[in-house]
């Protein structure tokens, strides 16, 4: 017996035990946070920053920006000029995406292309999101019957096709970029509606919620500052694929011949352009817009992955 | 399940009977007579041209001969192709249309499974990163991007298969694919979601545990469970590969209904935009009725006939 407890408390023999001194607790000092405490935004931040194919859309659709503000202006050449001296060239130190058929730059109308894909990506995701969040936002607080009314209704424009619905409305007021992003707005802002609405029902029983009211805040301050912020991840998220697929709809239009029209450039047109040269070998004409497409599709859906991700870590996998 | 049912029917009229009141009154309210072009018709000729197609009655009257005409399903003249009717181009592009889009959807449905059930079961693997950078290439490229790549390698570069047309099954090659491969992306990516969500619940470690083999395991317990989700995505699928239609048999020249809904819209034949709007809205909310009950049918655990559970 004597001899364990020796052996115990000599752990090692070079070290006395005199030098073995029990620790201080100091109360404070056990409670204080050793990590700085991170915001949900932070926190989702730094994951999203681990997320490299994430990271490498963004980096996309920054560079395609730059791109498409600069694109035109560094260019020599201007997206109508037409130089029947120049067709079909292919790309060259002079015309970096070669020519078309009207002696045309490729490498401007590229880059004027970017900048309608992503204004009308920009602009649709912008009023589907102001629609979608005020209808689902109401619809999801005010509950019952206003809830049943307005939910109804976007049952019935979610059963409707999406693009058919365009299709339709730019027949009757007829092509241009306006009417693109009218007709994209029409049935666009149901989805986000849908999630606005099933956010806010969930989170409007919460107790912080319960809370304002009590204090008595008006039921428009209480959407915006209580229900709003703690919707965002979804929101965000569902904008981000809102932007691709406003994009595919520009370009679907514009290549069916219902969308841009000539002279300007858009990614569908010059795609649908480039089609028939298939036969005659101009590749440069079919593949800069499509490889664009897809590049710039592809780069917001990774992204709007990886912010699914960071946004809502309960749904990694 | 007989009340939702009734329900879900009456709410499908409702909806096609706002299209087809939208779609005729948008039709109707586009500026100008169809006939004023640029040869200058006779006035007595015009006249006539517009009681033959009953455009000088008051619209309200029109709008009931549509619906009454609609209700013995028919869909009225073309304006542009005089002598057919609306229901004789649908009818002649209808079948090669549904061959495309349902030849498409069986390839989309089992590839899509397929890539998803592998990269599940190979959990943050090689083969589950590879075949999921597959879906997100497949949904990020157009259909008509995806056709012109599959012309220009396999019919330009190395002709394998012909550019254009539908009259063998080697000319359904090409078409087929380009429409798939977006549907395809987003089942794989469905049903890996929710297969791996599946595989870790009680009842797959319980069949683990009694020494079922792997295979059953699979496709026994698991993948019925996990295909309800993709199930539900089936009918909006059906959508975008009908969309999808429209500029695969334009690219592919395929006589089908999509290329004489094109047609129609560049020649503003409204009758024909109108009949084929009609009839493509008729078929999908068909479809999304079709898939809420199937959906019903396949999982038991959602009552049809819910009592709002409050």
């Amino acid at each position: 017996m004597e001899l364990r407890k020796q052996e115990e408390r000599n752990i090692s023999p070079d070290i006395p035990d005199e030098w073995f001194v029990p620790k201080v607790q100091n109360q404070s000092e056990a409670e204080a946070v050793v990590r700085p405490s991170l915001s949900y935004w932070k926190d989702s931040w730094y994951r999203l920053l681990k997320n490299k194919l994430a990271m490498a859309g963004m980096a996309f659709l920054i560079l395609l920006a730059i791109f498409a503000i600069f694109g035109p202006i560094i260019s020599p050449h201007s997206v109508e000029t037409q130089k029947l001296t120049s067709q079909n060239l292919p790309p060259s130190s002079e015309y970096w995406f070669g020519t078309d058929d009207l002696g045309r730059d490729v490498f401007t109308r590229t880059a004027y292309g970017a900048r309608i894909s992503l204004f009308v990506g920009l602009v649709a995701a912008l009023i589907d999101f102001i629609i979608g969040v005020v209808y689902g936002g109401i619809a999801g607080y005010k509950g019952g019957k206003t809830d049943n009314l307005m939910m109804r209704f976007v049952e019935i424009l979610y059963g409707l096709p999406y693009l058919l619905v365009v299709i339709l409305v730019m027949v009757v007021i007829g092509p241009g970029l306006t009417t693109i992003i009218l007709a994209l707005s029409i049935t666009g802002w149901v989805g986000m509606a849908r999630i606005v609405r099933g956010q806010v029902l969930q989170i409007k029983n919460y107790e912080f919620v319960l809370a304002s009211k009590t204090f008595g805040t008006k039921t428009g301050r209480i959407i915006r500052k209580n229900l709003l912020p703690n919707t965002m991840g979804p929101i965000i998220v569902q904008m981000t694929l809102t932007i691709p697929s406003a994009i595919f709809a520009e370009a679907f239009l514009s290549f069916i011949g219902l969308g841009i029209q000539a002279p300007h450039a858009s990614w569908g047109v010059m795609a649908n352009d480039g089609l028939s040269t298939i036969l005659s070998g101009y590749w440069w004409r079919l593949f800069f817009p499509t490889l664009f497409i897809s590049l710039t599709m592809f780069a917001f859906n990774v992204l709007g992955d990886g912010l699914q991700d960071a946004l809502d870590p309960k749904l990694r996998r | 399940m007989n009340t939702y049912f009734i329900k879900r029917f009456i709410a499908m009229i409702i909806t096609l009977w706002l299209i087809i009141t939208g779609t005729f009154f948008l039709m109707h309210s586009v500026p100008g007579s169809p006939f004023n072009e640029e040869r200058t018709t006779n006035e007595a000729i015009q006249k006539n041209l517009e009681a033959y197609y009953h455009l000088d009655e008051p619209l309200i009257v029109q709008y009931g001969n549509y619906l009454s005409a609609l209700l013995h399903l028919d869909l009225g003249p073309s304006i542009k192709k005089s002598s057919q009717t609306v229901n004789e181009m649908l009818g002649r592009g209808f079948p090669v249309s549904f061959e495309l889009g349902f030849y498409t959807l069986i390839l989309a449905v089992l590839s899509g499974m397929t890539l998803g059930i592998i990269a599940a079961l190979r959990h943050n693997g090689v083969v589950d990163y590879l075949s999921m950078s597959i879906a997100v290439l497949g949904i990020s490229i157009p259909n008509f991007v995806m056709a012109t790549f599959l012309i220009e390698q396999l019919a330009v570069n190395f002709p394998i298969f012909p550019v254009a047309t539908w009259s063998s099954p080697k000319h359904m090659v090409l078409p087929i694919l380009a429409l798939a491969t977006g549907p395809m992306a987003i089942i794989a990516r469905l049903t890996r979601s929710s297969m791996l969500e599946v595989l870790t619940q009680d009842y797959i470690r319980t069949a683990k545990a009694k020494g079922l083999s792997p295979v059953k395991i699979v496709f026994k317990h698991a993948l019925r469970n996990a295909l309800l989700p993709v199930v539900t995505v089936l009918g909006s699928l059906a959508a975008s590969i009908l969309t999808g239609t429209f500029v695969i048999e334009k690219i592919f020249a395929i006589p089908g209904m999509g290329k004489y809904f094109v047609d129609s819209i560049n020649n503003r034949d409204f009758p024909v935009i109108m009949g084929t709007t009609i009839f493509y809205s008729a078929i999908l909310i068909l479809m999304l009725f079709l898939v809420d009950l199937a959906y019903g049918v396949l999982d038991p655990r959602i009552k049809l006939h819910k009592k709002e559970a409050k």
